[in-house]
């Protein structure tokens, strides 16, 4: 595996808000979901993921507990707070238009 | 609320950082080991699971890092790490960081000292309102001959009508009083001020209690009145407010106290007791006359006017006056000096110097311990290569290295600190004559200066071998087989530098101290023509008051000196006005009588002094020509004078002075304007020790017009021993007198060169300290050669080098800095010289003497300290150095 599919700068948070919005989990199931949803084209890279985990945290977009998981050993879950769903509205309303213009201008020529 | 929640966040993190990184550690475990179970299930091998998990996952500890640097207290952690390290690393050396610590302390605590009565003395601010507009006003000489003329009466009065330049204008007079005991205390000689009335509302003073002066109190037909400095009614009046409106004895007349001055004022110095106003002081006739210069005239410049122009405006009406006076001492221009620069000029350069001096010292100790911090960068070469080759940044390896020598440096400030706070106390007490000591203190401005300064020397001592390594030397270093014959070049080239340059500064350091220490002994030496050994003076003041004629005045100094001549041990007593070596302190114009008048505008003038017949055998000055002055040649029948030789040279140059006639109208003695008879010529006597001669004129003091006079008493024994006798005879005489400044010819003379003593003394002593410095260094440096080139050593004795040869190898070696640094350093001492000229006496900037002596003190001080390593080098055992490796 060369260098992850270079994610466009900026779009980790993103990912990783909307996949928090639906339940709380953790590191390992954060990146397996991301790359499970994108059918693989995505790869989180753990040299990406636990700095942009711990910067949400600190920007207070996301909140972190210890849980058993699945296998019954302590990890830390995250979920979103208040604040992280308001900031996952507007990036997603970003995301949105940034997208769209670029498909125009890609297919236009 | 998100930056409350952020804020909760930061807190969390700075308590709970330590259990963080142990959470972070977890995380990323459990990520770990959720890929190997993953990788199980698809199949691998326990092992191979595990392996390709870690492959995938990175280097771990490069991952940790990167999480954390998103924690908001990373950078502060991890300085607190390199701050931990530091100090540890130090701790495991506590030879070395106890020496570069003392070194530091020493460099830092001089230079703070300096600072402070630098920022203190010079450049703080006098504490009036808007005292940039304040301005001391001198008389001056349109030729230079005279800048700072004290003011005439007549001249400020004009001045003060005339000139537009100024908002107010203001005169004072320093004088004693003599202030009677009241309720059992004793009586006591008090510095006082006389002032115009106007002079605190121009500083912008009130007083503490009651209030200043008005206009009203400043008339000869006003109620004598006075003001206390805060100091004198504590002391005296136990600081009770019922002071005001009570009655104080002034030379044996009453003065209603109206006023204390607040505590935190103490000018023109701290030693003024009390003020009194000056036009109820001194007469009329005194206040108008354009001849007598006896006033300290402080004037505030109107807002927007320059002193420029104040000065352009003072010289028109001073010219004026000029042509209006063109006989006697009157100027013809003036002079204006803020009125801090006026306090304090005088000291200017010997403070500078002293400051750039300890400028010096610090650079030179920095240099040091840079050195020693190069060598020890030497030592942990390896280390340094390891800490990279794991991925160490080179950044972070010289911040490392940075804030080991900061932790240095601020350890050894705060040292120096302690160190500046005692050296005050000293230098205070050891200056009494620096003005403003009492404002001498360190605060917060010093703190700020002391931590700049403590950053800079811990930058320059840690950059500096910082960054003589570079990446490329860390692979070489790695590869370098244990087996190095040479050294690291680059450590040890840098490491001469250092030395140079700290040879340079220690040069320039010992070439001016040798300047200085010169010009004070120069000073000592002067033969200032009369007795100085076994001298005791002491001053006395009778009271305006109860000594009202002349009579009373002889009487008592007659009595004084017979009763003091019964005392065993004295030699020989005298009064007079003043002595030898006690500085300028009055002259007069005069004629001769003898003489066709003088052409307009022209004067003659010799200095004032009065003496009994005793005053040339007390003090020995030998008569040259004529006789001395005769026990009953008083009061009326006083009409002869004695001159010096210099009198004759100038004045009667082949003439015989005897029979002459003196005509000085504002001497007061009784037939001083239709001319008194010159009957002798006494040899000269210098006012100055580092003056010439001047004109002298000894009028009679029995003519009993002086009511202030020292006692002079020659002693056979110690002349101490006579102080107590002599006071409890005056008692004897007048219980009420108070007498001042007992003092040991000796005294007086040390005290007109206290200065040139203390700037010398002092430079010596940092000259020593940095010669230490530099000779350790050298010894040090040359230490480390030896040993790294032990290998080298041994190989050359054992291919047949003779020992001898082997120690002038190494000799070389280490005196080349030195002699670079020398070269270096009497060029710049040369430089150095010229700037300190105007502090030299008797000595030229480039007395050849001192500069021989200075090289051979430091080239002697330079093969000794590398001697002892040159030795060591050629006792070298082949054998053991070759197997050592």
């Amino acid at each position: 595996m060369g260098k992850p599919s270079d994610l466009v700068q900026g779009t980790l948070d993103l990912l990783i808000l909307k996949t928090l919005s639906i339940e709380g989990r953790h590191g390992w199931a954060i990146a397996k979901r991301i790359q499970q949803i994108s059918g693989e084209v995505l790869q989180v890279q753990q040299g990406s993921l636990y700095p942009a985990l711990h910067r949400l945290e600190q920007q207070g977009w996301i909140k972190a507990k210890w849980a058993e998981s699945e296998t019954g050993r302590q990890a830390k879950f995250y979920s979103l707070t208040a604040a992280g769903r308001k900031q996952l509205d507007s990036e997603t309303t970003h995301w949105a238009r940034l997208s769209g213009a670029i498909n125009l201008v890609v297919q236009e020529s | 609320m998100r930056w409350l929640h952020k804020f909760f966040m930061q807190w969390q993190m700075l308590i709970h950082r330590g259990r963080a990184g142990k959470q972070l550690q977890d995380e990323l475990q459990f990520h770990l080991e959720q890929q190997i179970a993953e990788n199980e299930s698809a199949g691998m091998s326990r092992e191979a699971a595990r392996r390709a998990a870690l492959r995938g996952f990175g280097n771990p500890a490069t991952l940790r890092d990167q999480a954390r640097d998103t924690w908001s207290w990373h950078g502060l952690e991890l300085f607190l790490g390199d701050v931990r390290f530091g100090i540890r690393t130090l701790v495991r050396t506590p030879g070395f960081s106890v020496l570069a610590i003392l070194v530091m302390g020493l460099g830092i605590g001089a230079n703070v000292a300096l600072f402070t009565v630098v920022h203190s003395v010079l450049l703080k601010p006098l504490p009036f309102k808007n005292q940039d507009r304040l301005v001391r006003l001198y008389e001056a000489d349109s030729k230079g001959a005279m800048q700072d003329n004290v003011l005439a009466g007549g001249t400020f009065a004009s001045w003060q009508a005339q000139a537009r330049s100024f908002e107010g204008m203001a005169v004072k007079k320093g004088i004693d009083y003599n202030l009677s005991g009241s309720g059992g205390q004793l009586p006591e000689l008090a510095h006082a001020q006389q002032a115009s009335w106007n002079i605190f509302q121009l500083l912008g003073v009130d007083a503490a209690v009651g209030r200043v002066f008005l206009s009203n109190d400043d008339r000869r037909d006003a109620n004598p009145t006075v003001i206390l400095n805060w100091g004198l009614w504590k002391r005296r009046f136990g600081g009770d407010p019922a002071v005001i409106g009570k009655t104080i004895l002034l030379d044996a007349r009453p003065f209603t106290v109206i006023g204390v001055l607040p505590a935190w004022f103490s000018y023109p110095d701290p030693n003024v007791q009390l003020w009194t106003p000056i036009y109820h002081e001194r007469s009329p006739q005194v206040m108008s006359m354009h001849t007598a210069h006896n006033l300290d005239a402080v004037a505030r410049l109107k807002p927007g006017v320059t002193i420029d122009q104040a000065t352009a405006e003072l010289n028109t009406i001073q010219r004026q006056i000029r042509r209006q006076f063109p006989n006697g001492p009157v100027n013809d221009a003036a002079n204006i000096r803020p009125i801090l620069d006026a306090e304090v000029f005088r000291l200017k350069t010997g403070l500078y110097a002293m400051f750039a001096a300890t400028g010096c010292l610090l650079l030179i100790a920095c240099l040091n311990i840079a050195n020693l911090l190069v060598a020890r960068a030497a030592t942990r070469r390896k280390e340094t290569a390891v800490r990279t080759a794991l991925g160490g940044s080179r950044a972070r390896l010289i911040r490392g290295q940075v804030i080991e020598s900061i932790v240095l440096s601020v350890a050894g400030g705060s040292l120096g600190l302690a160190f500046a706070q005692t050296a005050l106390l000293w230098l205070v007490h050891a200056r009494q004559d620096i003005p403003r000591a009492d404002s001498i203190h360190i605060d917060g401005i010093v703190v700020l200066f002391t931590m700049g300064v403590m950053l800079v020397c811990g930058l320059v001592a840690g950059l500096i071998p910082a960054l003589s390594s570079n990446d490329k030397q860390i692979l070489r270093t790695l590869q370098e087989s244990s087996r190095s014959y040479s050294g690291a070049k680059g450590g040890v080239r840098l490491r001469r530098v250092l030395l140079g340059l700290q040879v340079g500064l220690t040069v320039v350091l010992l070439t001016s101290a040798g300047l200085l220490l010169k010009t004070y002994t120069r000073l000592r030496s002067v033969d200032i023509g009369c007795a100085t050994h076994d001298v005791l003076t002491m001053e006395i003041n009778l009271p305006k008051g109860s000594y009202n004629t002349p009579a009373k005045i002889v009487t008592f100094y007659e009595q004084l000196v017979d009763r003091v001549r019964q005392l065993p041990g004295a030699r020989a007593v005298a009064v007079g006005t003043i002595l030898p070596g006690e500085g300028h302190q009055r002259d007069d114009v005069f004629t001769i009588r003898e003489h066709p008048a003088l052409p307009k505008g022209q004067v003659l003038d010799a200095s004032t002094y009065f003496a009994d017949p005793g005053y040339f055998n007390a003090m020995q000055i030998p008569l040259l020509q004529g006789r001395l002055f005769e026990a009953d040649e008083r009061l009326d029948r006083s009409s002869e004078v004695i001159v010096n030789q210099d009198f004759v040279r100038q004045f009667l140059k082949g003439e015989n002075p005897l029979g002459k006639h003196i005509k000085a109208e504002l001497v007061e003695v009784a037939e001083a304007d239709t001319g008194l008879e010159i009957v002798g010529v006494v040899a000269d006597t210098l006012e100055n020790v580092s003056g010439a001669p001047v004109p002298i004129v000894y009028y009679p003091f029995y003519s009993g017009t002086q009511r202030s006079a020292t006692l002079v008493i020659r002693t056979t024994t110690a002349p101490s021993g006579m102080a107590l006798p002599a006071q409890q005879a005056i008692a004897g005489i007048d219980p009420g007198l108070a007498v001042a400044n007992v003092l040991t010819m000796d005294q007086i003379l040390g005290q007109s060169t206290i200065g040139a003593s203390f700037d010398a003394t002092l430079l010596l002593a940092f000259a020593v300290i940095s010669l230490v410095l530099a000779a350790v260094g050298l010894f040090g440096v040359l230490s480390y050669i030896v040993a790294q080139r032990k290998a080298e050593i041994g190989i050359r004795i054992a291919l047949g080098a003779q020992r001898p040869q082997v120690m002038r190898l190494m000799l070389r070696d280490g005196l080349q800095p030195a002699l670079s640094g020398l070269v270096l350093g009497l060029i710049a001492a040369t430089a150095v010289g010229q700037l300190i000229r105007s502090m030299l006496y008797g000595t030229r900037a480039l007395d050849p003497a001192v500069y021989v002596v200075v090289s051979a003190t430091l080239l002697i001080t330079a093969i000794l300290a590398c001697a002892l390593p040159a030795w060591r080098a050629s006792r070298l055992d082949p054998m053991t150095a070759l197997r050592m490796e």
